[in-house]
Formats: C-alpha cells, structure tokens, sequence
C-alpha cells in the first residue's frame, strides 16, 4: 500500500472526520441524558435504566457508529497516528460542553484544549501508515 | 473518585486500543459495515477489545456522574501516552519525532486540564 498518496491521505482524513464526529456527538447525547434523565447511583439496575434512556441509548447508538469506523480506519493507519488525530475530538466535547451544558471552562482548561490541538496538527501531518512494505 | 474512574478508563482503553489495532492490522483493510461487523463477531482479539471497551464505556457513564464532560473526555486523554509507548515496543510502530512531540503536547493539554 503506498503510504503517501492522496487517495490515502484523503480516505483517511475522511475515515478521521467520521471517528471524530460520531464520537463528539455521541459523548454529548450521553451526557445530556445522564445529566437531564434518568439516575445513576451505582446499582446494576440504575445502569440499566441509564442505558434505555432515549440520549444515552442515541449515544450509544453514536458510539457504536465509531467503534466500528476506528476499527475500519486502523486496518490501514498506525494506531499512533489514529489516536493523537483523533483527539481534536476533546475540543469539540469542550465546546459542545460550554455551549450546551453550561459547564465552565477555565482559561487553564481552554490553553490545555490548544495544546491538544496542537499535538493533534503535529502529527496529522506525519504520514498515516509508517510501515515499511 | 473521579481519578479512580479516570484510572479504569484508561488502562480498558488502552488495552482495548492495542488489541483493535494488532487485529486489524493483521487482517488489513476491511470494506463495508457487514465485513466488519463479522470481523468483530468473529475475531477474539476484537471481541477482547469490545469487552475492554465496555469496561471503559461503564467506567465513564460513572465519571460522567461525577465530573464535567469538559474534565472527563479530557482526562482519559492520558491513554495516549501509554498507548504510544506500548505500540511502539509491542505494535513495532515507527513513531517519528513529530509523533512524540505531538504526543508530548496533548499529555500538557491533558495536565493543564488536570489543574
């Protein structure tokens, strides 16, 4: 598999995007129905009645969708490469947390997200896949 | 208690991670929800890693109990850096010196979150 092409670059940027996005979206409907719906208190059953609330189950559901497009994305891309590209993700879930959560984000917190973002830039522009044939 | 939580989260994730990836990279690329839904049915390292995974998942449904999602998602974060170490010695990965830079700066972006 050539490891710099532009098909390559652009299917995993693609793959990366669609890991990103069913993760953030997913994180945030779970959040929303823990912290808007249903209980939990540590109990099995609790855990139970969490799971079928109709945000979480949507998380779920949203989570599932990134299971399942990771697993795709590392059969061709180095997990050293998947996991600091795809942590541009804890921006996002920062955001989506002040916006619609009304949690609060301390300057700290936000120069923490930009140094994510930085690592996340550095090492999206290595090549995907480092090894040799 | 929420760095307990943190704690689980992050050993599950990593060896979820690892064993995805030390499957997936065996088989190679794989087309299509229904191929990789087998594969994941099929497959014991990837059945590991999803039960791993559900180990991680259960751990921060309890954190998000606890803590904020702009604390939780962060936090777990730390996974990257054993993830790194552990895919270069078992994975045989070339992590190039941008890589652990950008290593490097998501672990201060997860320490100043930490603060």
């Amino acid at each position: 598999m050539p490891t710099n092409s532009g098909n390559l670059i652009w299917k995993t940027r693609t793959f990366a995007a669609i890991v990103v996005v069913t993760n953030v979206t997913g994180n945030f409907a779970l959040s929303w129905g823990i912290k808007h719906g249903a209980a939990m208190d540590g109990s099995a059953w609790s855990f139970v009645r969490v799971v079928f609330d109709p945000f979480v189950f949507c998380g779920i559901l949203l989570l599932a969708g990134w299971v399942l497009s990771r697993m795709a994305l590392l059969g061709w891309a180095d997990l050293t490469y998947v996991v600091p590209v795809t942590s541009v993700g804890f921006v996002l879930n920062a955001v989506m947390g002040a916006v619609f959560l009304n949690e609060i984000i301390t300057p700290l917190r936000w120069l923490g997200t930009l140094c994510i973002v930085g690592g996340t830039v550095l090492v999206g522009r290595t090549a995907p896949n480092t090894e040799t044939p | 208690m929420p760095w307990i939580y943190v704690a689980v989260i992050v050993v599950s994730t990593v060896a979820s991670d690892l064993l995805q990836s030390w499957e997936m990279k065996r088989h190679g690329e794989v087309t299509g929800i229904g191929r990789l839904l087998k594969l994941l049915l099929t497959k014991a390292p990837l059945i590991g890693s999803i039960v791993f995974l559900a180990i991680s998942f259960y751990a921060f449904l309890a954190l998000l109990a606890v803590a904020d999602l702009s604390f939780a998602v962060p936090a777990t974060a730390l996974s990257l850096v054993a993830e790194t170490v552990l895919a270069r010695l078992l994975l045989k990965e070339q992590v190039t010196p941008a890589r652990w830079a950008g290593t490097g700066l998501v672990t201060l972006g997860v320490a100043l979150l930490a603060l």
